[in-house]
């Protein structure tokens, strides 16, 4: 027998919370890549007196997606040019991105390259003889900054033995802001607009995951960024390998949610991405094509990418598809071509690829070839290693498939979702990509005064992984102590107050403690639901409806309408969530924060009449590419008071030459 | 791969100020159960095998066996960490072990550098802190626009 019902977490929640508040001038949401470059940025820019507040969901030590490490920074300019930088992320992502913050970014990152470098984050190096050194070998030849040369895999990427990263930029954040100013496991769930102003931030209410205590906080500006959105589709793996997402699990497109319900403008929220990885793993595949120049076959042995028939299908989505560097998505779209013609599995020829390298190896090179290859897994994703252990998977002897994953919604890696945000005040920078207040233009701000973002966070501008989104960090960082500065006068006053805050934050620990002993097992209780069984129930209906693994990542109005339908009665039931304990009561607010997110994502798929990213989705009744029509921007909006979405065209303007 | 935690290792970080697991975990997953001293992982299912509380359990006592749903029993991947290089030891189903050694931090814990009296000079312009006296580029055929 159950009975007594009671939570299952170890630090349960009781009834009545305390409630603190606190006053700021700048509230950093979030603990990643982003927030560790604000944190470090800012205090070079604020006055002493100025109080800085960063907030953490996890420990910034391991928190955000370079928690595990990273096996490679993914944008570092060195002797390339920014507009090539452009060129490369605009053709990746089919043409429609915001080339103004692109540009801005590529003309910052190496900056903050180079401080990882200084800080201890060790950068592979080439020797005289174009020989690779590994970080610590490396040292010998100098400093990036000071013109030694990374090892390059693609024209952006430098390797790293980065198991580390995070820790290591995470130090430097701390000690900048102070230890003070940070506060760790503290989970904002809602922004507050002010009571006098509607289109203006100002507060948040947020968990601790530690204590029975909700954090209210009144602040002039923000940063809201909080990595993407990940469990949104049903994975793959549906049991205990759930949690081996390819993004961190822990995003739960909070940023996203947070900033619509704030009123935020979003942007290219249709964009999604799905990553081909080693199947179940999830391992990363960059270098393997890169740096070890393996190809994929089909099960018939061909290298189909190289096939006239690819190059035929390439040219139906020129000029991206046509390019020398195939987008993504159109190399998922070749491989999803061959899985549904009954030519599948795909697999990676690492035995072929080693070899070849091998040819011009003496033995201590092989092994140093074979470290590398482990390496890449280890640095940043374990769980890969691991199966191949399990598997006795020798990459010089057995090949490996490789599968396209779930639905993910990110801004900051290959896919470019997000928040529209303004442009930096210069030139070249046309006139409606750029805004702020009283005659001034705020870079990264939203269409929300005072609220800004990074990363993840900002839309139509990917690939800028995790250099690029510490760059951003910075920017933001910079732009809000301006903000602060120009609006020294503003008292925040939130539209809610504290205790309202709270009530509404702690509403599924009333519905609890309300309900719980009505039936005499805690979790199939028709008076409440739970987050686990949401979020299943989430993810079941937008694979079947919105276009994730179960249809091939196809979908049409209908399903999507269907699926809206399914939202409608999510949203409502997440007025029934239940939590008895606060790990609990922080995946009810993650849940909510998805089906918002995930809303937004089916939104604007519904409303973009085309299918710009084959191999992420397809429109089946409108399966092609259609310039004349939808070369442009979608953003959509939500008022949180009426529940009313609205969509819209916002046209493009190149900035750089293709 | 969900971590766990053998019983017999885990003392609950009774020495420490903060249970170290508890502490590290990004999904808040790594809980103490206070009557028994020792911890666990409260949410198998989503777990990211980051292998951070793994990394910092300053007895060795926490583990991964591999995701039920794909994973075959038998292989075994234990990171020691040092402060300048991780060691590897990945242990294979049919019993082979293959050893790898990376560097992780080519300076000493705690030494980098803040900049903490770095002030910016010029909060209106497009420059970073660090970047002060620098120009910025524009592209290289910057377009006119009618403002």
């Amino acid at each position: 027998m159950a009975l007594p019902n009671k939570a299952h977490g170890e630090l349960k929640c009781v009834e009545t919370p305390e409630v603190k508040e606190h006053d700021v001038d700048i509230l950093i949401v979030g603990g990643g890549m982003a927030a560790c470059g604000t944190a470090f940025e800012i205090k070079k820019w604020a006055d002493d007196d100025m109080k800085i507040l960063l907030v953490d969901k996890a420990a910034m030590e391991r928190s955000g997606a370079v928690a595990q490490g990273l096996s490679a920074i993914n944008t570092y300019i060195g002797d390339n040019t920014v507009d090539d930088y452009v060129r490369m992320v605009r053709n990746d992502l089919m043409g429609i991105v915001r080339e103004d913050l692109i540009f801005n970014l590529g003309r910052h990152v190496d900056d903050s390259v180079h401080l990882f470098e200084e800080w201890g984050l060790p950068i592979w190096k080439k020797d005289d003889n174009n020989k690779n050194l590994n970080g610590k070998q490396g040292l010998k030849v100098g400093l990036l900054k000071d013109g030694a040369k990374p090892v390059r895999t693609g024209k952006w990427q430098i390797m790293i033995n980065g198991e580390s990263y995070k820790r290591i930029v995470a130090e430097a954040a701390k000690k900048a802001l102070g230890e003070d100013n940070i506060m760790e496991r503290i989970f904002i769930v809602e922004l507050l607009n002010d009571k006098n102003e509607e289109n203006r931030i100002s507060g948040a209410v947020g968990i601790s995951t530690r204590e029975n205590v909700v954090h209210y906080f009144r602040t002039n500006a923000m940063m809201v960024a909080c990595g993407g959105a990940v469990n949104i589709y049903q994975p793959r793996s549906v049991g205990e390998g759930k949690g081996r997402a390819w993004y961190p699990v822990w995003n739960a497109g909070s940023t996203y949610t947070m900033a619509l319900r704030a009123g935020a403008e979003l942007s290219m929220m249709e964009n999604r991405f799905t990553p081909a990885r080693f199947k179940d793993g999830y391992g990363p595949v960059g270098a393997w094509f890169l740096l070890f120049k393996a190809h994929l076959e089909n099960s018939l042995g061909e290298n189909y990418a190289a096939s006239q028939a690819a190059k035929d299908e390439l040219a139906n989505f020129a000029p991206y598809g046509t390019a020398p560097i195939t987008p993504t998505c159109l190399r998922n779209h070749l491989m999803l071509f061959e899985m549904k013609a009954g030519r599948g599995p795909i697999t990676m020829t690492t035995p072929e690829a080693l070899a070849k390298l091998g040819e011009t190896m003496d033995k201590k090179e092989l092994k140093h070839l074979e470290a590398e290859a482990w390496e890449d897994f280890l640095d940043m994703t374990c769980g890969q290693a691991n199966l191949w252990c399990a598997t006795n998977t020798e990459p010089e002897k057995k090949e490996s498939e490789i599968m396209p994953t779930e639905p993910y919604l990110l801004g900051s890696h290959s896919g470019c979702c997000g928040i529209w945000v303004s442009g930096p005040d210069e030139d070249w920078v046309p006139g409606d990509y750029k805004w702020g207040d009283g005659g001034k233009v705020y870079s990264q701000m939203t269409t929300v005064k005072g609220l800004f973002t990074a990363a993840d966070g900002i839309g139509c501008s990917g690939h800028k992984f995790s250099s690029g989104s510490h760059a951003e960090g910075r920017i933001a960082a910079k732009q809000m102590v301006r903000w602060v500065k120009n609006h020294a006068d503003f008292k925040p006053e939130p539209n809610m107050t504290a205790q309202e805050a709270a009530d509404m934050v702690w509403k599924p620990v009333k519905t609890w403690f309300a309900n719980k002993d009505y039936s005499t097992m805690a979790d199939v209780n028709p008076k409440y639901c739970k987050p686990a069984g949401m979020t299943m129930r989430l993810m079941k209906a937008t694979n079947e409806y919105g276009g994730g693994v179960a249809t091939y990542y196809q979908t049409n109005q209908k399903a999507l309408e269907h699926l809206m339908e399914l939202f409608q009665m999510m949203r409502e039931d997440c007025e029934l969530l239940a939590a008895g304990d606060l790990h609990e009561l922080m995946r009810c607010w993650e849940i909510f924060h998805r089906i918002y997110t995930v809303e937004a994502h089916t939104r604007h798929i519904m409303f973009r009449k085309e299918s710009r990213f084959p191999g992420f989705y397809y429109r089946t009744d409108f399966n092609f590419q259609d310039d004349e029509n939808w070369f442009c921007f979608v953003n959509s909006s939500y008022d949180k008071n009426t529940n009313e979405w609205s969509m819209k065209k916002v046209p493009y303007h190149r900035i750089i030459p293709m | 791969m969900p971590s766990f935690v053998i019983a017999e290792k885990c003392d609950g970080c009774k020495g420490g100020e903060k249970t170290a697991c508890m502490y590290i975990c990004p999904n808040d997953l790594m809980v103490l159960d206070p009557n028994e001293m020792k911890a666990y992982n409260q949410e198998p299912d989503a777990c990211w095998e980051c292998f951070s509380c793994i990394k910092i359990c300053p007895n060795q006592a926490i583990g991964v066996r591999g995701y039920s749903d794909f994973v075959p029993m038998g292989s075994d991947l234990v990171p020691m960490m040092g402060t300048e290089d991780i060691m590897w030891t990945c242990k294979f189903r049919n019993g082979n072990v293959k050893r790898f050694k990376f560097p992780i931090r080519t300076t000493p814990e705690g030494s980098s550098n803040a900049y903490a009296d770095l002030k910016g000079d010029d909060l209106d312009s497009e420059l970073l802190a660090t970047e002060t006296g620098k120009t910025l580029v524009a592209p290289i055929e910057a377009p006119v626009w009618k403002q």
